[in-house]
């Protein structure tokens, strides 16, 4: 490998770095370049406007499982009501935007802030509580969701039962991309920088401490880990998270209605977190597409799979999704990210374990 | 004072049925220490089953006990098939494996009978009786079914030999092994039972919010709330829960209500009682999880 | 004569770790035996093993038949009685209830009045305690009433793990003493676990000695007692 040739020894490091940083940095230049795909076939017209609507979609819910999977894939706590930050977060943007005039990009700060509060400030008496005692209080937070939204007194700023509707995002700079595809790029950089976050935070001294908290919280407490705060500031990261996924979907759907946010769609989170694979950075991703594409085919797939079975009545998506849980905690605990680690490992296992010298 | 007395007797109503739940809930928690967040929907499950064999026909006293039994042996399979397996297994795998079971039934009858409102005919006969001003015939009729459900439940757990090793392996299933008991047996019965109990609420409560996959969501909730304030470990507990949740969320909204009429200031009313339940599950979690009748476990380092 | 309990080759795990190496040993109905050794040597571990608490390789069979690998509750069903380490109380039920749980798999009604009697003879202390729960017991009488439950089996083989665990020396005299009277009278064969060395030779027909998790010694209980060397070594007395 390491022939020496005439040329001059500056260019072959200036290639060599470009390869190094481009294999270091795969991930991001993947990015970028299904980036400048998306939009050159967006603006050639392959790519129509409603497939952006469902990447948008797609992205949006991988950063809100992202959110879910920073408290229960990698802190240990239980949480069946993610979707009530969705909806704060989103109502937080829709709020800002439609009653103070706030321009979209700024509220997505606000909306991040506000929930990193709101959710420090739920994890704080949830610090007790432990495995199912706090499943129960989230779900009980999913199921009253709808219902807190509605409520009379606030009824001025958040529009009631109706709802707060909003209008579209266009690109700036009379920039040649169509709102759907602006929304596109915004998006995906928020999910960039949100996971490069993200990536940062679970290498780090914080990450294992969290870590260390969900495998054993007793010892990690007598390591000297606060639990504490490292709880309650993970409730409040992970809020955080799922809240920006709020704002962008409250952007993406124009508009926020209490209904929308049932205790289906904390389910929903909580489907994306198990089927991509429980505390995996890869694995919100998947979950992410997962969800989205079981939105959008779950009636074709549904209809499908009863017609290939020859059934009488109707097979719901919403139980192919309980049959694909109960299914993946026997088969696949660890999701599909966790599936193709393994199987990326076991390939390994054989190509290294050639035996030498027979 | 009338209205009041009113509030209070649809509390006790209402209050009858979150019981029965936060019962099957308790039942299903002392025995396996899981938290079976499917009740709503297989209570709801129950009641549709109940509806189907009304429609053909069936008269409601003998379809109530074919889906009380129906439902039992339902309740016997999910914990012998899909729960015992997963005996050791994480708590989170437990939760996601209860939230896969609650999405498939609630869908099912979705997908088995539709989605459209169903009305429920109710069992009870409309006549005038004594207190008829405040007591509707279903409502009195909830609460007395519930009275002789419990009543018997406690004679079955307190005077026979089954309810006793029922109650033995569910507190100590070591010790209870070691007297003979079959405790995974034990286990699957009190699945069943509790599956049974939950038939008998669903099909009590639908006539009053009409039969539709969702009806029973909210009123689990309250369920919920009616076993942690008795204490998720004290089945008498639990029913006493469940009727104080009944009532205390009536007279919530009744004292908004007056507030509201006095003042001209809404604080809460009728739309806020998911929200109060909401409250009460999260404060008895974080200040007294053992409830009033509960036992306190401590966990120690 | 088919020995009541043989162990051949017994080998236990608590998930890695192996705590019981090739143990085997029998017992002759109608006898006491017990096995002593120090702590962590693997006396409970047999136990265990004999009613699958535990994880167990080798042949262990009760009375010609084989049992390794059964569930626990159909061990007892056999005639298994179990008194084990820290008792084992329903400590939410009373001491009625107590007893008659333990008689939950028999049909019986005239033997179980019988054997409830033979209870209250042995131990008259928790006829008095009936309607008391059993959690409020004193050490002694909690050990009493676990030895009753295992009675109410009407069992053939008794397994007993360190009945004097934590109790004044005047409760464990008076309980040995009965257990004497269970074995003569009601013809019931014990498997004594013991740290008190001395007391369980007493009592004791046969000793088998443990030291991590294999048996370095068995013989009568008297030549055991008797022989110094041992006692020192083994038994640290």
């Amino acid at each position: 490998m390491a022939t020496t040739t005439t040329t001059a020894p500056e260019v072959n490091t200036a290639r060599g770095s470009l390869l190094a940083t481009i294999r270091a940095h795969w991930v991001l230049v993947a990015v970028l370049a299904l980036w400048l795909l998306a939009i050159v076939g967006g603006k050639a017209g392959l790519i129509s406007n409603y497939t952006f609507l469902q990447f948008n979609l797609a992205i949006m819910y991988a950063i809100a499982v992202l959110g879910l999977n920073l408290l229960t894939g990698f802190n240990g706590q239980i949480s069946l009501g993610h979707g009530a930050f969705l909806a704060i977060g989103g109502y937080v943007t829709a709020v800002l935007m439609a009653r103070f005039g706030w321009p979209y990009w700024a509220t997505l700060p606000a909306a991040a802030l506000f929930c990193f509060v709101v959710g420090y400030l739920f994890g704080l008496p949830a610090l007790r509580l432990e495995g199912h005692y706090l499943a129960l209080a989230t779900f009980a937070l999913a199921i009253a969701v709808p219902q807190l939204l509605k409520y009379k007194h606030i009824e001025d700023l958040t529009g009631g039962v109706q709802g707060i509707n909003l209008r579209r995002v266009r690109a700036p700079f009379d920039l040649p991309l169509t709102p759907d595809q602006w929304m596109f790029c915004v998006v995906l950089a928020v999910a960039v920088i949100m996971f490069w976050l993200a990536r940062n935070l679970l290498t780090s001294r914080t990450g294992r401490a969290l870590m260390a908290i969900r495998d054993h919280s007793m010892a990690a407490n007598t390591m000297g880990i606060n639990l504490a705060q490292y709880k309650a500031t993970t409730f409040g990261i992970s809020a955080l998270y799922t809240g920006v996924a709020g704002a962008l979907y409250a952007l993406i759907s124009e508009g926020v209605a209490p209904d929308s946010f049932r205790l289906e769609l904390s389910i929903t989170l909580l489907v994306g977190m198990v089927v991509g694979g429980i505390a995996s950075l890869p694995g919100a991703v998947i979950g992410g597409v997962f969800v989205q594409v079981i939105e959008k085919y779950s009636d074709a797939v549904a209809r499908k799979i009863g017609a290939s079975l020859h059934l009488p009545i109707d097979i719901e998506p919403w139980t192919i999704y309980g049959i694909v849980l109960i299914a993946l905690v026997y088969l696949m605990p660890t999701g599909i990210a966790g599936g193709l680690a393994t199987l990326r490992g076991y390939v390994k296992k054989r190509r290294v374990g050639t035996p030498e010298g027979q | 004072m009338e209205q009041l007395i009113q509030q209070v007797a649809s509390g006790l109503a209402n209050g009858a049925i979150y019981a029965c739940l936060a019962l099957a809930l308790v039942m299903i928690f002392v025995s396996t220490d899981h938290i079976n967040f499917a009740q709503g929907e297989l209570a709801m499950f129950s009641a549709f089953m109940c509806w189907q064999l009304l429609e053909l026909a069936v008269p409601f006293w003998i379809a109530l006990p074919a889906v009380v039994l129906i439902s039992f042996v339902l309740g016997v399979i999910i914990e012998r098939v899909i729960l015992r397996p997963l005996h050791d297994a994480p708590v989170l795998s437990i939760v996601v494996v209860f939230i896969g079971l609650l999405t498939i039934f609630h869908s099912m009858a979705g997908g088995i009978w539709g989605h459209t409102i169903k009305a429920f005919p109710s069992p009870f006969p409309k006549i005038a009786f004594p207190g008829s001003a405040y007591f509707g015939p279903h409502q009195v009729g909830m609460i007395l079914v519930t009275m002789l459900l419990l009543v018997g439940l406690f004679a079955f757990f307190r005077l026979t030999p089954l309810g006793l090793a029922m109650r033995a392996a569910a507190q100590n299933p070591a010790s209870a092994r070691l007297v003979g008991v079959r405790v995974d047996w034990m286990l699957a019965l009190g699945w069943g039972l509790a599956a049974a109990i939950g038939a008998v609420a669903g099909t009590l409560v639908a006539p009053v919010v009409y039969l539709e996959p969702n009806m029973m969501s909210s009123i689990l909730l309250y369920g919920f709330a009616g076993a942690l304030i008795g204490g998720i470990t004290s089945p008498g507990g639990a029913v006493a829960g469940g009727f104080i949740v009944g009532v205390l969320e009536n007279l919530i909204a009744f004292l908004g209500d007056i507030t509201e009429r006095a003042t001209g200031f809404y604080i809460i009313g009728n739309g806020e009682k998911l929200t109060v339940a909401l409250i009460i599950v999260i404060t008895v979690l974080t200040l007294k999880p053992s409830g009033l009748f509960g036992d306190v476990s401590v966990k120690r380092v | 004569m088919t020995a009541l309990l043989e162990v051949e080759g017994l080998r236990a795990f608590y998930g890695q770790t192996q705590a019981l190496h090739d143990v085997s040993f029998s017992l002759e109905p109608g006898g006491i035996t017990t096995l002593l050794g120090a702590n962590g040597a693997g006396k409970t571990t047999t136990l265990r093993a004999i009613c699958s608490m535990v994880h167990a390789e080798g042949a262990i069979r009760f009375d010609g038949q084989p049992i390794r690998g059964k569930a626990t509750e159909e061990i007892v069903r056999l005639g298994v009685g179990h008194v084990p380490e820290g008792r084992g109380t329903f400590t939410n039920l009373s001491v009625d209830e107590n007893l008659r749980v333990a008689a939950y798999t028999r049909r019986d009604k005239t033997a179980i009045e019988r054997d409830r009697d033979m209870v209250y003879e042995y131990f008259p202390i928790l006829k008095a305690r009936l309607a008391q729960q059993a959690g409020t017991l004193s050490g002694g009488e909690q050990q009493m009433l676990a030895i009753s439950r295992a009675l109410m089996l009407a069992p053939r083989l008794m397994l007993l793990d360190e009945p004097s665990f934590g109790l004044a020396p005047l409760i464990v005299q008076e309980i040995f003493r009965i257990m004497r009277r269970i074995n003569g009278e009601a013809k019931v064969s014990m498997l004594l676990v013991e740290q008190n060395a001395a007391l369980a030779l007493e009592l004791a027909d046969h000793a088998y000695v443990l030291e991590t998790g294999r048996v370095v010694m068995s013989g009568k209980a008297s030549d055991v007692k008797s022989d110094e060397a041992i006692r020192k070594s083994y038994l640290g007395y």
